[in-house]
C-alpha cells in the first residue's frame, strides 16, 4: 500500500502538500480495456504507478488442461483478441514439432500470408485507437475502413471476422476457395493505395507530434530487463524480431536478403517511434502478404492439411515455441505427458511484459501525458491476465 | 456507512399516462439511447466495428458518447464477465438512472460461453444484473448487434412502465446492500465566489 503523507507549513515555513493517490480504471474510457492503474501523483507529476492486472483473468491456461489438442485452438486464439491467427499459428507449430509433423507447403505459405493480414488487422485497430485516446476522433474511422476491407477477406476463407480458427493441427481446415487470392490482391492494393489519408494523419499532425515526441521515453536497458517484445522494443532500438532472428513458416525465405521482409528500428523510444514503428511495420507486412499471394498464385495445387488420426496424441515431452506476434513474442511452452491433453501449457504473452514496464515508464511523467504513454504501449488486456 | 439501495419509482405523470401520451414517450426513448459501453473482451471491439462508419449505430439513435454511467440509458456488456469484474459491473449499473436497459453482447456475457468451466469467470451478466436483450455470438457480428438494437427498440415501444413492471424486473437483484458514497453521492458544491 502507498503511504500518504501530508507536510503542514506553518508561517513562512513548508507549502502545504500531500501525495494524492489516483485510482484509474478497471473501467475507465482512457484505458481502453479494464487495466487499472494506481498512481501516485505529487502535484501533476506522477511519483507512483502501479498496474493492477487481473480483471480480465479467465483462466486459460488451466482450462488449456482440459480440452483436447484440437479444442484448445478455440481459446488459444481468444487471449488476444487482436493477433487471433497469430497466436492459432504458435499452438498448432508447438503441436507439430512436438509431433513431429511435416506440414504442406502449401497451408505454410497460406499461414505466413494470414498471419501478415493478421498483424495488419491488428496494427490498424491501434493506428486508430491510439490518436482516439490523443483526442483525434477521425483516425479511427480510417482505419476501420481499411480493417474492415482485410476482414472480408479473413472471413471469405475462415468464416470469422476476428476469431478464425482456420489452422488445425497439421495445417488448415481448407483449401484457398476459388478466385479468393485475386480478392485479397484487391484487397491489399486498396488498402495501400489509401493508407497515406490516414499516414497524413498520424505522423504528418503537429497537434499528435506535439503530444507524443520526447514523451515516455523507454530505455534499452528497461527493455532488456523487463522482457518488453514487439513493435515497443523496436521503437527503443532493440533490433529483434522472431521472424528473422528464430525463422517459422515461411519467414526464412522472406527475410531472406532481396527478400521484402524487414525488421522495422527506431532509436528515440518515446510515443511518437513508437507509433512509427507500427505504422512502419503496417507496411511491411502489406509487402509481406503481397509476396505470399503471389508465391501461392505461381503455386500447383496440393493438400493443405495431414490427415490426423482420430485420437490425437501428443508423446511425452516438452517444447516451448514462440512466435512474433503483432504484440511481440508470443510462446507456448507445452509440456506432455502423452494423453489426449496437455499436461500444462503455459502462455507467454506479449502485453504482460509490456505492461509491466509502466511501472517504470511513468514515474516523473505528467499525469496529462499519461494516456498518450499508456496508449502507446499497444496492449491487449486479454493478453495482459491470459 | 451502507443504504439499501430502494427499488427505482415511475412518476404518477408517467403511471397515469394516456396511450397517445405514453406512445410519444416511448417514441422518445427508443431513439435516443445513449450508451455505455462496458467493453471487456473480444466483443467489445465488434462493438467499435458497430459504431464505425461501415455499421453506424447511431443512425438507430444509439449514442456512444455518454461520458459515465450516470448519463447513459442503455449498457452494452461486451465481453467476459469476470468474478473480480462483477462488482464494477454492478456498481456501474446501480449508478444508472431509471429508466435503464442492458443488452449482453456475445457469449461470455451471456452464459460464460467458451469459458464456461473457468473457475473466475461469471457464468452470464445476468447473474449481477437484469439483461433485456442477449445477442448471440463468438463475437457476434456487428450487424447482430444491430439487430439486438432493433429488438429493444421495439420492446420499449411497447413497455408501460409502472411500478410493478419495475417490481418484475429488477425484483430478484434488489435489495444488495451499498456503501452510500457508491450511488448516493450528492453533488460536490461549487467553490463560493469571491474567495
Amino acid at each position: 500500500m502507498t503511504t500518504r503523507e501530508l507536510t503542514v507549513g506553518v508561517g513562512a515555513g513548508e507549502l502545504a502538500t500531500a501525495d494524492m493517490v489516483l485510482n484509474i480504471g478497471p473501467q475507465h474510457p482512457a484505458t481502453h480495456g479494464v487495466l487499472r492503474l494506481r498512481v501516485t501523483l505529487d502535484g501533476e507529476r506522477i511519483s507512483r504507478a502501479e498496474p493492477i492486472v487481473g480483471y480480465m483473468h479467465r483462466g486459460a491456461e488451466k482450462l488449456f488442461e482440459v480440452r483436447d489438442y484440437r479444442q484448445i485452438m478455440v481459446l488459444a486464439n481468444r487471449h488476444d483478441w487482436l493477433s487471433a491467427f497469430s497466436s492459432e499459428v504458435g499452438l498448432a507449430l508447438t503441436v507439430e514439432r512436438m509431433l513431429g509433423m511435416e506440414v504442406p507447403v502449401r497451408a505454410t505459405w497460406t499461414r505466413t500470408l494470414l498471419s501478415e493480414l493478421n498483424r495488419v488487422l491488428n496494427h490498424l485497430m491501434f493506428l486508430g485507437s491510439y490518436p482516439l485516446e490523443l483526442g483525434a476522433i477521425t483516425p479511427i474511422f480510417y482505419s476501420f475502413r481499411e480493417r474492415e476491407e482485410l476482414q472480408t477477406v479473413m472471413e471469405e476463407i475462415s468464416g470469422g471476422r476476428m476469431h478464425y480458427m482456420f489452422n488445425r493441427v497439421g495445417g488448415l481446415r481448407e483449401d484457398i476457395p476459388a478466385g479468393w487470392l485475386q480478392r485479397v490482391q484487391a484487397a491489399i492494393d486498396g488498402v495501400r493505395a489509401r493508407m497515406p489519408e490516414l499516414e497524413s494523419l498520424l505522423v504528418g499532425n503537429e497537434i499528435l507530434q506535439a503530444r507524443t515526441r520526447g514523451v515516455g521515453v523507454l530505455t534499452a536497458e528497461a527493455v532488456a530487463s523487463y522482457g518488453v517484445s514487439g513493435p515497443i522494443a523496436r521503437a527503443s532500438g532493440l533490433d529483434v524480431d522472431l521472424r528473422r532472428d528464430q525463422p517459422y513458416l515461411a519467414y526464412d525465405e522472406l527475410f531472406a536478403p532481396g527478400g521484402p521482409g524487414r525488421v522495422v528500428t527506431r532509436q528515440a523510444g518515446d510515443c511518437l517511434a513508437r507509433l512509427e514503428v507500427l505504422l512502419e511495420q503496417t507496411h511491411v507486412g502489406l509487402d509481406l502478404a503481397q509476396a505470399c499471394v503471389e508465391r501461392l498464385l505461381a503455386m500447383p495445387a496440393g493438400p493443405v492439411n495431414l490427415k490426423l488420426p482420430k485420437v490425437l496424441k501428443v508423446p511425452e515431452g516438452s517444447d516451448y515455441v514462440a512466435t512474433e506476434n503483432p504484440l511481440g513474442f508470443n510462446g507456448y511452452y507445452l509440456v506432455s505427458r502423452g494423453d489426449k491433453t496437455p499436461w500444462r501449457l503455459a502462455l507467454r504473452s506479449a502485453s504482460f511484459n509490456n505492461v509491466a514496464v509502466l511501472a517504470e515508464l511513468l514515474p516523473g511523467n505528467l499525469l496529462a501525458d499519461m494516456v498518450a504513454i499508456l496508449g502507446s504501449m499497444f496492449f491487449v488486456v486479454g493478453d495482459i491476465d491470459k | 456507512m451502507t443504504t439499501d439501495l430502494p427499488l427505482p419509482r415511475v412518476g404518477p405523470a408517467q403511471v397515469a399516462a394516456p396511450k397517445p401520451m405514453r406512445l410519444v414517450l416511448n417514441w422518445g426513448r427508443r431513439y435516443s439511447l445513449w450508451v455505455f459501453n462496458f467493453g471487456l473482451a473480444c466483443c467489445a471491439i465488434e462493438f467499435i466495428a458497430a459504431s464505425m462508419a461501415r455499421h453506424d449505430f447511431i443512425r438507430l439513435g444509439v449514442i456512444p458518447f455518454a461520458p459515465g454511467p450516470r448519463q447513459a440509458d442503455l449498457m452494452v456488456v461486451s465481453g467476459t464477465v469476470t468474478d473480480k469484474m462483477a462488482p464494477a459491473i454492478r456498481r456501474l449499473y446501480d449508478q444508472m438512472p431509471e429508466p435503464k436497459y442492458v443488452i449482453s453482447f456475445g457469449a461470455c456475457s451471456n452464459s460464460g460461453g467458451p469459458y464456461w468451466d473457468s473457475y473466475c469467470v461469471t457464468k452470464g451478466v445476468d447473474q449481477l444484473i437484469p439483461v433485456d436483450v442477449y445477442v448471440p455470438g463468438c463475437p457476434p457480428r456487428p450487424e447482430a448487434l444491430l439487430q439486438g438494437i432493433l429488438t429493444l427498440q421495439d420492446r420499449i415501444a411497447s413497455e408501460r412502465p409502472s411500478h410493478a413492471s419495475l417490481r418484475e424486473k429488477l425484483g430478484p437483484y434488489a435489495g444488495r446492500r451499498a456503501s452510500a458514497a457508491e450511488v448516493s453521492r450528492p453533488l460536490v458544491a461549487p467553490p463560493e465566489a469571491g474567495t
